[in-house]
């Protein structure tokens, strides 16, 4: 096969060679490292350090930093290849990399020149890690009602409030913070401005939540209590901007959790491709029933579409256009295929899709998460509709 | 010392393979390719040396087309300082392979030449014998375990039934067996720092072999399937059905 260039956002310049090589190694370090201790950690909801650590070996940490700052710099469509192969085998790793790489992301774009050499090279090799710091207990979709406030005093801000669902909020080590520095003003979004906030004194974790999927990984209710940071933490060194940052940050974050979605409905499909070939009933094996055959039809449909979706958007993305309703579109499709795909699975594999020896059940409480995260799926619709109409006004 | 580490490009052990509707070969046509493993883990011997101090440089060569360059590359990523291309499209038996890796030995002057000790497509398992013989070098084949020490090689070989203990003399050239190791895969900035590292092409006239076809491949073909087996129940159901089914006892 022919090697084509691939060119990054960040201007650097790939090759699909490039892409088999990095793709042949995270497979090999999942075939190793990772497939046969899913079941077990899982289960245990248990952190899995050992392959954090090889996660930092393998340069995971700096995927889509620039080479400049010390990452890899590499292309969406190749980085929702890796997010989607490591999905195949465990949705729950990608998380520990693709919000901490959104953080990574506002800071490379809206950050100072000072807050990039500061923190990049440490979040690409994974020393300091970490994510988003947006939600809280009264509010997920509408971010505009963000509570947590930064009142300046001196050279500081002095930051409190609470935030929940957050994605590393144990593990990580530093946070993109968003809050409010002024909660009066209008429109609301005047008023947020976005914090790198490591922790430190007045920076406490609380409970570590539970959750019917997404096991491992830490979600965790983070609390501000008086906690001071140096006004240098402000991304972009000027209030006013956090909701700016935020959404920036949106349609790439949308790739990412379509990319998982790919994995997941993949994961499903292989799992019943095979088991269709190997249970029998009356005689012959499952999938030779049409009523099997229809599913699989189905399912190999969704998993194709929904991978060229996301591919799609992530090229628009490389080429630097605006893809916000191509990213909701992904999003939303391979998110509804990977819940469709595993209700399916699970109907394939009858009973031992019920049990926790497979994999099948996994998927089937991983699934709705990406359903919900980075943007619900009822606001992808109606985000897409509006852009319908914006784009053909009559 | 040099380490020349010849390696192939195979179609990944993971994949189903097909034969070719003509019965003239493998369809490789959109599979997977990987670097043959038992030259992964001779690659990975190679780099251990370096890293104990043992070896200075650690050269990979392939034999073949330009699309080996996938396989060198990779070899780089996992830590090789350079590589060598021998570039030709035609499909060469393990004599041609060893004469060429013998040329690429004569320029490089290496002190060790560690294979794979087979490759998991053609399972010829000869091609580090021609060329010690090639080269008039000591061999050690089938390796699990090698020492360097000095300018002798201590090499454990797994043959029936135990192992064997070997002590040869340098220039010397290893096959590797599949316990010496287990091969590290590549970090993500490793490979793209392997695009900067020399990659030579070379033809096999430049290596001063010519070459002239010995063997010709008539036809390839997959093996008769096999009925399914059935698990018996007791002994005695065994020894009926060895008597009435199979009719191998009476
Ligand atoms: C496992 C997990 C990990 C997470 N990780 C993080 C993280 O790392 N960082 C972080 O900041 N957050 C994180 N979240 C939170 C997540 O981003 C929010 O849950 C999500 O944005 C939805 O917000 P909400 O839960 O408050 O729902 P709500 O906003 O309360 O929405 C409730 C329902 O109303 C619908 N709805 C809301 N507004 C509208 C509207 N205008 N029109 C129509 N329908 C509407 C929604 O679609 C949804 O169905 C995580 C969540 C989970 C479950």
């Amino acid at each position: 096969m022919a090697v084509e260039t691939i060119q990054a956002r960040s201007g650097d310049i790939f090759t699909t060679e490039d892409e088999t090589l990095i793709l042949n190694s995270i497979n090999q370090w999942l075939d190793r490292d990772v497939r046969d201790k899913v079941l077990e950690l899982e289960h245990a909801d248990e952190y899995p350090h050992e392959m954090v650590e090889q996660m930092k070996a393998l340069g995971l940490f700096g995927a889509s930093i620039s080479q400049a700052y010390g990452g890899l710099g590499l292309p969406s469509s190749t980085y929702a290849k890796i997010v989607t192969t490591i999905s195949e085998v465990w949705m729950s790793l990608t998380g520990i990399f693709n919000s901490h790489l959104i953080m990574a992301a506002a800071v490379e774009r809206f950050g100072t020149e000072e807050q990039k050499q500061r923190f990049l090279p440490r979040f690409a090799t994974g020393e300091l890690r970490g994510g988003l710091a947006l939600t809280e207990p009264n509010c997920g979709t509408d971010l505009q009602a963000v509570r947590t406030r930064a009142v300046r005093d001196g050279d500081d801000y002095v930051i409190n409030g609470t935030k929940t669902w957050i994605s590393n909020g144990i593990e990580g080590g530093c946070v993109a913070l968003l809050v409010k520095t002024d909660s009066e003003i209008q429109p609301r979004h005047k008023g947020m401005s976005l914090f790198l906030a490591e922790k430190g004194p007045g920076f406490s974790v609380g409970r570590k939540l539970e959750k019917l999927g997404y096991k491992g990984i830490d979600s965790a209710e983070l609390i501000f209590d008086e906690y001071r940071i140096p006004a240098d933490n402000l991304i972009g060194g000027e209030e006013g901007h956090g909701f700016h940052h935020t959404v920036g940050g949106l349609e790439l974050g949308r790739i990412n959790v379509a990319a998982r979605g790919v994995g997941v409905a993949n994961a499903a499909l292989n799992d019943a491709v095979a088991y269709a070939q190997i249970r029998e009933t009356m005689g012959k094996p499952i999938g030779q029933h049409q009523a099997i055959q229809t599913k699989l039809g189905d399912m190999a449909t969704r998993c194709q579409a929904a991978r060229l979706l996301v591919e799609d958007a992530a090229k628009a993305y490389d080429r630097g256009e605006r893809c916000d309703m191509e990213a909701g579109m992904a999003k939303l499709f391979a998110s509804e295929a990977a819940m469709e795909n595993a209700a399916e699975c699970m109907r394939i594999h009858g009973a031992y899709g019920y049990s926790k020896e497979y994999h099948v059940e996994r998927y089937y409480r991983d699934a709705p998460l990406m359903c919900i995260g980075e943007g619900t799926n009822e606001m992808q619709r109606i985000i897409i509709a509006r852009q319908m109409m914006e784009r053909n006004p009559v | 010392m040099k380490v020349l580490v010849p390696i192939k490009r195979v179609a990944d052990a993971n994949v189903k393979v097909r034969v070719k509707s003509d019965n003239t070969g493998m369809d490789l046509n959109n599979v997977k390719m990987a670097v043959n493993p038992f030259c992964e883990i001779a690659i990975e011997e190679a780099l251990r040396l370096r890293e104990a101090g043992k070896a200075e440089e650690v050269i990979a060569v392939s034999v073949g087309t330009d699309a080996a360059k996938e396989q060198l590359r990779t070899c780089l990523a996992l830590g090789a300082d350079r590589a060598i291309l021998v570039e030709t499209g035609e499909d060469l038996q393990p004599l041609a392979i060893a004469k060429i890796l013998n040329g690429i030995k004569e320029k490089e002057q290496p002190g060790l030449i560690l294979l794979g000790k087979q490759s998991i497509d053609g399972d010829n398992g000869s091609t580090g014998q021609m060329l010690a013989a090639l080269a008039g070098l000591a061999q050690g084949t089938f390796a699990s375990e090698l020492d360097v020490q000095g300018d002798s090689v201590t090499v454990k070989r797994e043959i029936d039934g135990g192992l064997q203990t070997l002590s040869l003399k340098m220039p010397a050239v290893i096959t590797t067996d599949l316990r010496l190791n287990e091969p590290r895969y590549a970090s993500l900035p490793n490979i793209m720092k392997a695009k900067k590292k020399p990659l030579d092409v070379f033809s096999p006239a430049d290596v001063g072999v010519e070459l002239g076809a010995g063997i010709e491949t008539l036809s390839v073909e997959v093996p008769a399937e096999r009925q399914a087996g059935i698990i018996v129940e007791t002994v005695e159901e065994l020894v009926e059905k060895l008597r009435t089914e199979a009719k191998v006892i009476s």
